[in-house]
């Protein structure tokens, strides 16, 4: 039998630096966190800085040009009534998205993280991945022809004899339009094909951390399947739900291809801001404007956290 | 109406498959009121299920169930006046340990204040006085083992069930819980139907001990019952690992042509050639394997034709592995079981 040594001993770059990293594990750490903290470091909380620096310039209205002096003058204009119909609009078509996908995402969400097993399972997450592996103009352009007054909708509703029920949803005031593609109620159904995704799969993953002796402890206690829901189930979802509504919402609050495309010509805050910074040059308000979703959003986490619905995680 | 005599939990034929697995294969057994009865079996025996049975979470395929004589097949969990420890304790992870206590009687309606008072009183009556402000999260197994008891407890269960609640606890901690546990069901007088696989856990807790093996019950009777007198090669070897003597052997040693039980503590380990008293039989063979186990030494002996293991008080021992010995036991040892199974 050939002697084997207890401690070895080879040496060389590799093993020294093995040797290195082993002795001191938290510089091992610094060098692997290292490229990402720059790279969000500047790439990142950079760019949003110098966004939110650029909102306290203003626009000279006379040369055109950016007046590089601290101001609030570019607020002011935020707060001006046809810019504030802007914010209203789109926080409320977000809200309004956010709270459709929620309705409707949750028992899918909870179907898959309870009942489906083996091929149903995958079959459930092709489903609900899929449509995010094709273009995003392509889907939107084709919701376009589905809502389109000559379009496939119409043909259903006119075979179904549910014209007068179109009709009647066009004929609304302030939700209606001449056609569903040219009414809030196209955008409000293309966002929410568009963003569903994003609130199945979190809600799915918190359902998934809820094991059926849970809801088996509540119906032994003497609770109802609808008490359970809502004193077991539904408060263990919330954060799922919330990190959903996170996505839905802010997606929601600065997407300015679908209301361009479906939708009446009454501005959204993404599409403000894509006129702002482009023809018009006005930077300055451009970037108030993508502050207010990001104002929105912190108000909105902090009631929710608040409120205890991270309390679970 | 209940009437005066009826058991506590009675189950009738009952059958329970999941698909071709016969989970619960007629199961008929009587649990009498105030009973600490133990349901013991290997997994996969039905024991389980038939603790589900009784909380209502499955539904028998077949046969009629009883709690307190009032018909149980069709009526969901959340109408039975019976409540679950579970395994995994299942104590709700968003909720504070007063509020996971006085859930159920939160669920009835009972006014905050009364509901508080009650759910401390039962912390306490499980030592966790002054935990009604922590989560779950932030307790010991053992600590959320108790948790899992008071809530369920507070409710004044007619049956408490409880699914191997000490089965994610270490010994030391395990051996208390069994005491507390038979402490306060000779307090409450609440029948009790605990299922384990541990048959030490069962033994020395139950008033009744059911032992399960595959989907139907072996055996019911007193722990000394199971223990001393199996009726089974299954429940002899399930049960503290005893001797299964073959009929031919057992007929060669005084005892009956049956298959026949000889507890390993029965048997006495003495030197080759020990002269033998009356009442007594022996077989000599040679030490295979010694395992020395603390309270006990553990003798795995080869005699020939079986191998048999012996047990004795602790000490340590002169013999060594490959030495002559004598194995000697007294006759009334010899337990003959029924049936060949």
């Amino acid at each position: 039998m050939s002697h084997v040594a207890a401690v070895e001993r080879r040496s060389g770059i590799s093993d020294t630096l093995s040797d290195v990293f082993f002795a001191r594990p938290k510089l091992l750490t610094l060098l692997l966190l290292l490229p990402p903290l720059l790279w969000i470091g500047i790439v990142y909380v950079g760019s949003l800085f110098a966004l939110l620096l650029q909102s306290f310039y203003s626009l000279d209205d006379f040369s055109g040009l950016i007046v590089h002096e601290f101001t609030l003058s570019t607020y002011a204009q935020l707060l001006e009534e046809a810019n504030v119909q802007i914010i209203i609009r789109t926080v409320s078509m977000a809200a309004l998205v956010t709270l459709a996908c929620a309705v409707i995402a949750f028992p899918i969400a909870y179907y898959a993280a309870r009942y489906a097993r083996g091929w149903t399972k995958a079959m459930f997450y092709l489903a609900v991945m899929m449509p995010l592996w094709s273009s995003y103009l392509v889907k939107v352009y084709a919701w376009k022809l589905i809502l389109a007054k000559e379009g496939i909708l119409t043909w259903i509703a006119k075979g179904l004899h549910l014209s007068w029920l179109l009709d009647g949803i066009l004929a609304l005031p302030v939700i209606g339009g001449p056609s569903l593609s040219f009414s809030y109620v196209g955008t409000f159904l293309v966002f929410v094909y568009i963003w569903i995704p994003y609130m199945i799969l979190p809600t799915q993953a918190a359902l998934e951390r809820v094991p059926l002796s849970y809801i088996e402890a509540s119906a032994d206690l003497g609770a109802k399947p609808k008490q359970t829901f809502w004193t077991v189930i539904f408060p263990l979802a919330l954060p799922g739900i919330i990190a959903g509504s996170i996505f839905t919402f802010s997606l929601t609050l600065g997407d300015y291809i679908v209301p361009t495309i479906v939708g009446n010509s009454r501005l959204m805050i993404g599409q403000a801001v894509y006129t702002l910074q482009g023809t018009a040059g006005n930077v300055p308000l451009a970037a108030a404007f993508t502050v207010v979703p990001m104002v929105i959003m912190g108000i909105y986490l902090y009631v929710a956290k608040r409120m205890g619905a991270f309390d679970v995680l | 109406m209940a009437q005066p005599m009826s058991p506590a939990v009675r189950f009738v034929s009952c059958c329970r498959h999941f698909g071709q697995v016969r989970a619960v294969d007629g199961v008929t057994l009587d649990i009498a009121e105030g009973e600490f009865f133990a349901m013991l079996g290997p997994s996969g025996s039905g024991k389980t299920t038939c603790l589900r049975l009784i909380a209502g979470f499955e539904q028998p395929n077949e046969g009629h169930i009883e709690i307190f004589g009032e018909t149980a097949e069709g009526v969901p969990p959340y109408k039975r006046n019976v409540n679950t420890v579970f395994q995994d304790y299942a104590l709700f992870p968003h909720m504070t340990v007063g509020e996971n206590v006085a859930y159920g009687l939160m669920i009835k309606g009972v006014p905050r204040a009364e509901r508080n008072a009650k759910a401390n009183a039962a912390l306490a009556m499980v030592k966790l006085a002054g935990y009604e402000g922590r989560r779950p999260a932030q307790l010991s197994g053992g600590q959320r083992q108790r948790v899992a008891l008071a809530r369920a407890l507070v409710n004044g269960p007619k049956v408490l069930l409880l699914d191997e609640p000490l089965g994610a606890l270490d010994l030391k901690l395990r051996e208390q819980m069994q005491e507390e546990l038979k402490a306060l069901q000779k307090e409450l007088g609440i029948t009790f139907v605990f299922v384990t696989h541990d048959q030490g856990e069962a033994l020395s807790m139950a008033d009744r001990v059911a032992v399960f093996n595959d989907g139907k019950i072996v055996q019911v009777g007193s722990p000394a019952d199971v223990y001393e007198r199996p009726r089974s090669r299954f429940v002899a070897d399930f049960v503290g690992s005893s001797n299964v003597l073959p009929p031919e052997f057992a007929s060669r040693h005084g005892g009956a042509a049956k298959w026949t039980s000889l507890r390993p503590e029965k048997i006495g380990v003495f030197p080759a050639g020990k002269k033998i008293g009356d009442g007594e039989d022996h077989a000599d063979g040679v030490i295979k394997m010694i395992s020395y186990q603390g309270a006990v030494t553990r003798f795995s002996v080869e005699t020939g034709d079986t191998r048999l293991n012996a047990e004795t008080a602790a000490g340590e021992t002169n013999f060594k592995q490959g030495d002559d010995v004598r194995l000697i036991w007294p006759r009334s040892a010899m337990v003959a079981m029924e049936g060949g199974a």
